[in-house]
């Protein structure tokens, strides 16, 4: 039970401490559950966005549950979800039902610029310490090359992108080129 | 009662069906209002703004304000928690799935594979909020937003200076948020 309530906090806090969406959400999730709790690894994490994007749902959710359900089964998913959703209902629910202007406050629109400023810097920070990791050889500087062409300027989708890179994984190990 | 239910159908699907997070849920969102008038179409740019300016996942944000708008705060409940029901139950088996196979030689190349295009994606990730943040006037247009560009700098810098890398991230938008505020940007 105890760690239940940990996940769950956990996820409290990067939930309610995180602006933007899933990918967004990185730096924090390093932070508290690689960092800080040691729960996960920067590969695991790695691992549950690439299934995260592929499987349906928000993927700040996706990853939420795949780290609670490693941690603790299938409670630890049910509360670290809970976690990640509970700040949002309640400050939503805060905004929607008494501050219908809130972005015609000047305060929110400048905070809220300073903010993405913000997440600009953590994202590149993380973006780099992720490609330190990542790309380790030629084949995987160019999977992630093209993937960032594909996904940036063409239509294709990336659970598409996720599939065909999973695929070049198993040919480039059977062809004896990767240890996996 | 009924609305409770119409809810549930509705976010459900969207759980179940937008490939892609919080952005794919939009076009679905669009949809809801030619059958239930819980909000308009451009009550959705606005659920838009709010999402992005308030802590949370923008797709989750977005769930609580539509169900938020049909039925008060249970409808907010309701819709979220059908939002993300199929997400726990397709993460959960493809996580008890991969546990039986996470020592198999074909899963493990292929999340090798992977790996490297997940850190492609992030950078697309970067690539649209630099986008946004730094290079996008209030009306559309591209402009170096020179007070935004600077703080970004500032703030990476800061982030790597060995001492202070341990410190939270919501420290730095703490900051963010107060520089955004004294220098108006």
């Amino acid at each position: 039970m105890k760690e239940l309530i940990q996940l769950y906090l956990a996820f409290f806090r990067i939930g309610g401490l995180t602006f933007g969406g899933g990918l967004t959400m990185l730096p924090m999730l390093k932070h508290e559950l690689v960092e800080k709790k040691g729960w996960v690894t920067e590969d695991d994490l790695l691992d549950y966005y690439a299934v995260g994007q592929c499987t349906p749902g928000i993927i700040a959710v996706n990853v939420s549950t795949f780290v609670g359900y490693k941690r603790k089964g299938i409670p630890g998913a049910v509360f670290s979800t809970l976690g990640m959703i509970s700040p949002s209902l309640v400050i939503i629910s805060v905004i929607a039902a008494f501050l219908k202007q809130f972005m015609d406050y000047p305060a929110v629109v400048h905070a809220t610029a300073g903010i993405k400023a913000v997440v600009c810097a953590l994202m590149l920070n993380t973006v780099i310490t992720m490609g330190k990791k990542t790309l380790v050889n030629r084949i995987s500087v160019f999977i992630c090359i093209a993937g960032f062409l594909l996904a940036m300027f063409t239509p294709v989708p990336s659970v598409l992108l996720v599939i065909v890179s999973g695929l070049t994984g198993i040919i480039l190990y059977k062809a004896g080129k990767l240890q996996p | 009662m009924k609305v409770f239910l119409d809810l549930f159908i509705e976010f459900f699907q969207i759980g179940l069906f937008a490939v892609g997070g919080g952005p794919a849920t939009i076009p679905f969102l669009m949809d809801i209002p030619d059958r239930h008038t819980w909000y308009t179409r451009a009550d959705v740019v606005n659920m838009l703004a709010v999402s992005e300016s308030t802590p949370g996942p923008i797709g989750i944000n977005m769930a609580t304000y539509a169900g938020f708008s049909a039925a008060g705060v249970p409808g907010g409940i309701v819709a979220t928690f059908s939002l993300v029901l199929p997400s726990l139950i397709v993460i959960i088996l493809v996580a008890k799935i991969l546990e039986k196979f996470s020592t198999n030689p074909y899963v493990k190349s292929a999340f090798s594979g992977i790996r490297p295009l997940v850190t492609g994606l992030i950078a697309t990730a970067v690539y649209s909020i630099f986008q946004t943040a730094l290079f996008t006037a209030e009306d559309g247009s591209f402009q170096i937003l020179i007070p935004s560009a600077v703080l970004c700098v500032i703030l990476f810098a800061l982030m790597n200076v060995k001492k202070l890398k341990k410190i939270h991230p919501f420290f730095w938008m703490v900051a963010g948020a107060a520089a955004g505020i004294i220098f108006k940007m």
